[in-house]
């Protein structure tokens, strides 16, 4: 381990960025881990305060800052909201890169990125594998919510109530695609994420049939690799970097007009990330940023570019349909409207709920690392669910879907979760001219 | 805190608040040893957060019988100084009290504790019915304990006053554990030393606030906003000296200028005038007629003034557009430069003109970017000097600056800070303004009822 003095000498890098943080407190009127703790160490002044003292050799106890950086749901609402504009997710990022180049990363961490994420091969077939022996290890628990949780005291596991590995991940039912524009003269590349292969294939099977239906062509690469965000929020550059690179070689060469995912955090990380942050190879830059330049919000990519509006009269009867904004649509893209337009567009009785642009309390490792914490955020966000009186909550994230199936499980209100583009996709199925053949499947 | 003596301190303040009410970590006591003033931090020894009245005042009473300097702390958002902890002292955390204790619709007022949150209560009040006007900049964070150790002012001062003007009667301890009553919940009541009076803007030194009685009012019923244009800062500031030489009290007279104008529309492109040498952001509310009668005296009195152009907000998204732009004044300045210092220096009103004339001859002489906007209305202007405190050489200028500043603003019948206090930061500069007898008269009161001067030392001590 390096000494302390060095650690501050690589913090002192970060001063430009850290400095413009004028200490003024706003970020306590919107930090969702802050309202529960209301610790200043919880909230972002206090951490950018505790690396400047780090970083001016004042603090020493470098272990316990990094314990605190890692106490941060990284949902970006203080960004969205700072008032001097300060860079918040990208010192985050950076400074757990710093602390992980000094720490180390633990051997379970080191295990599962450099080992199964950089190995995407490796983990598709140890996925699969899992999801045939799941029903061993575990009880269905909500049918609706197609929840389980565990037979027998897991470490990890807890008493959480997750969503089952699916018996067959989207890239097993379609493999590839490589389709020419149609009448809407558009072609996308498609990116599904892991989520979305591994647990809800659904939600790849209705993004290609919205996207068969609009006639917009479709190259869907095999061998895609994981995004990076579970490894950047980690401060693993090295796997990072590997994982840019797997993807922008399955990507470049490709015509297409946009890059769209169903996953916030996948598109966020692309647009926004990939091009900040890769520091490998170079040559491809260019690559990384051309990719970022088409790569869009699949909601935003149908409703601003495919001219999806809603209807001129907004449905009122039927169930009423609610929307969660995730993170890193809101805060990170600034999404707020495509969403909701395709949900009314489907025919949706769409009602607001309350805080709808509060983090869900998922924030990828912050679940697993602070699990207690984390259902406190994500019980809230059920309780507002529950309160708007809709039947179904809608969202544009694997992961928030995750994380409020967890929370609506224990409840028992007959609340599903679904993602924006399951509703779009069966609202086509429903009309007559649907194609029937190519239905999502039920849940 | 690793000594004996501080691990001695630990356990007998845990033995009071409890343990998960104590903070003594090295990162935890450094998260408490700043607030949003320019100041360098200070650690204190450790931290705790009582969560019931009578825990706070055995904090009160143990910290007095320790001889152990004790600063009070809501949401830390102070502008100069006054939550920044004595060495090694104790911060007491009010996030814990954050009770709402009454709201009473028939007699118009409120009790609540000190922890609770400005717009929280704003919000809950107007749910209600009613109305809390104080809306200091940082309200969404603000606790009105907090308010009423600063008193806390806001847009609306011109016509709704501070803080002050709302504080019927408070509860607090002093340093020997004993509660203290003052004020209370009638209109009229002169029972007694005004002793809720002499707490209001006393910064934490002579007590620790309990609960306090808030007043309340009815919202007005109507309002209408406008935006005036100028081509010299000059008529406008003399437009706002004649709005209130006509008798017109508007709820909000704000101005901005052309630095800030510029600013703020790069920074949203809200197509504000950018060649405009300033703007000034007027609103007037009450009865529905009388709104009407008003706006058009305003109107008036702005064409006459010389007003390029004058937008009247005919919906509630024009009137948000007005508004926006103000609330984007200082974020758009800080994104600027590193270092936003946001001076408060308050003159009487019809003193405006000269004091926009002082603060462009400061920011000549010394080099200076200065932003100009605030509360023309009732003289509290903010200059906001653009620097980055890391040029040692620009810092000394600021610093020269400031204190031509107050100069300036004292020589024009004015004050050395209109609403965010005297803190650290302008501890040095109180005799000037109130001279030595005054100091000498506030030491012997502060020496009487903090006899080992405990309640956050130093601050207002000139």
């Amino acid at each position: 381990m390096a000494d302390i003095h060095q650690l501050a000498e690589m913090f002192k890098k970060l001063d430009d960025q850290l400095v413009n943080c004028m200490r003024c407190g706003m970020c306590q009127a919107v930090c969702p881990l802050f309202r529960e703790t209301g610790r200043e160490t919880d909230v972002t002044r206090g951490k950018l305060a505790l690396l400047e003292g780090l970083a001016a050799e004042i603090l020493h106890d470098s272990q316990a800052i990094d314990t605190t950086l890692n106490r941060c749901l990284l949902c970006g609402t203080c960004q969205a909201n700072c008032p001097s504009g300060v860079q918040i997710i990208d010192i985050f990022l950076s400074a757990r890169a710093i602390m992980t180049g000094y720490f180390g990363l633990s051997p379970v961490k080191k295990a599962i990125f450099r080992g199964m994420l950089a190995n995407p091969r490796l983990f598709n077939s140890l996925t699969s594998i899992s999801s045939k022996f799941q029903g061993i290890f575990t009880r269905k628990v909500d049918d609706l919510l197609g929840s389980s949780c565990a037979r027998f005291n897991a470490p990890v596991v807890a008493d959480r109530h997750f969503n089952a590995l699916a018996t067959r991940p989207f890239r097993k039912i379609v493999p590839r695609l490589d389709t020419p524009a149609g009448s809407s003269g558009l072609r996308v590349a498609f990116f599904p994420g892991c989520v979305v292969d591994k647990m809800f294939p659904q939600i790849g099977e209705a993004t290609i049939k919205i996207l068969q239906k609009k006639e917009v062509g479709v190259y869907l690469p095999a061998g895609q690799a994981c995004c990076g965000i579970p490894v950047l929020t980690s401060g693993d550059r090295q796997t990072f970097n590997t994982l840019v690179e797997m993807n922008v070689e399955r990507f470049r060469g490709a015509a297409y007009d946009y890059l769209v995912t169903p996953c916030a955090s996948c598109t966020s990380t692309i647009k926004e990330l990939w091009p900040k942050l890769y520091s490998g190879n170079m040559d491809i830059e260019d690559d990384i940023a051309a990719i970022g330049d088409k790569t869009r919000d699949i909601t935003e990519f149908l409703v601003d570019s495919c001219g999806i509006d809603e209807p001129g009269k907004p449905a009122t009867g039927g169930d009423a349909i609610t929307y969660h904004d995730p993170c890193h649509l809101k805060n990170a893209l600034g999404i707020t409207r495509q969403p909701r337009t395709l949900i009314r567009a489907a025919g949706g009785n769409f009602v607001e709920m309350n805080e709808a642009g509060t983090c869900c309390g998922c924030g990828g490792s912050f679940n697993v690392a602070h699990y207690e914490l984390s259902k406190r955020i994500g019980n809230r966000k059920a309780d507002n669910i529950v309160a708007s009186g809709a039947k179904t909550v809608a969202t544009g994230c694997p992961a928030c879907m995750m994380q409020m199936t967890d929370m609506l499980s224990r409840r028992d209100q007959g609340v599903r979760v679904r993602h924006v583009v399951e509703l779009y996709a069966d609202s086509l199925q429903a009309k007559p001219q649907g194609n029937g053949k190519t239905a999502a499947r039920k849940r | 805190m690793s000594s004996p003596q501080a691990s001695a301190l630990d356990d007998e303040f845990s033995a009071i608040v409890g343990n998960d009410n104590v903070m003594t970590s090295e990162i935890d006591r450094y998260a408490y040893s700043y607030d949003a003033a320019v100041l360098d931090p200070v650690m204190p020894g450790i931290v705790v957060r009582p969560t019931t009245s009578e825990v706070l005042g055995r904090v009160v009473k143990f910290c007095h019988d320790n001889g152990l300097p004790l600063t009070v702390r809501g949401a830390g958002t102070n502008l100069s100084g006054g939550t920044i902890p004595h060495p090694g002292g104790v911060v007491v955390l009010t996030n814990g009290l954050n009770r709402i204790l009454e709201i009473n619709e028939e007699d118009l007022y409120a009790v609540v504790e000190p922890g609770v949150v400005t717009a929280a209560f704003a919000q809950e009040v107007a749910r209600r019915g009613l109305f809390y006007p104080p809306d200091p900049g940082s309200q969404t964070v603000s606790t009105l304990g907090g308010n009423v150790a600063e008193n806390a002012g806001g847009l609306r001062g011109l016509k709704y006053g501070v803080t002050k003007d709302y504080v019927m009667g408070m509860e607090f301890w002093d340093v020997h554990g004993n509660l203290i009553r003052s004020g209370s919940r009638t209109v009229k009541s002169v029972t007694g030393y005004n002793l809720h009076g002499l707490m209001v803007a006393s910064e934490g030194t002579l007590g620790v606030f309990d609960k306090i009685i808030l007043k309340l009012i009815p919202p007005p019923q109507a309002a209408r906003s406008m935006m005036a244009v100028f081509d010299s800062i000059t008529s406008a500031s003399e437009t706002v000296a004649a709005i209130i030489a006509a008798k017109i009290v508007p709820a909000t007279l704000e101005m901005m200028d052309n630095f800030t104008i510029r600013t703020v529309d790069n920074f949203r492109k809200a197509g504000l005038p950018t060649d405009a040498a300033a703007l000034l952001l007027i609103e007037v509310d009450g009865h529905p007629g009388q709104v009407a009668d008003e706006a058009a005296r305003v109107e008036e009195i702005c064409h006459r003034q010389g007003a390029r152009e004058l937008k009247v907000a005919n919906d509630t998204t024009e009137r948000n557009t007005i508004w926006q732009a103000r609330r984007d004044a200082l974020p758009a300045l800080a994104k600027l430069k590193p270092t936003c210092v946001l001076e408060d220096a308050t003159v009487p009103r019809s003193k405006i003109p000269a004091m926009i004339a002082a603060l462009g001859e400061i920011s000549t002489k010394f080099n200076l970017t200065i932003g100009t906007f605030g509360h023309a209305g009732d003289g509290n202007l903010h200059p906001t000097i653009l620097t980055d405190k890391r040029d040692k050489a620009e810092w000394q200028r600021v610093e020269h600056a400031v204190e031509e500043i107050f100069d300036r603003a004292l020589a024009l019948g004015g004050t050395l800070s209109g609403e965010h206090g005297i803190g650290l930061a302008k501890r040095g500069f109180l005799i000037k303004e109130l001279g030595q007898a005054t100091l000498d008269y506030t030491a012997k009161l502060k020496k009487a009822v903090d006899p080992k001067n405990i309640l956050n030392p130093k601050k207002m001590e000139g």
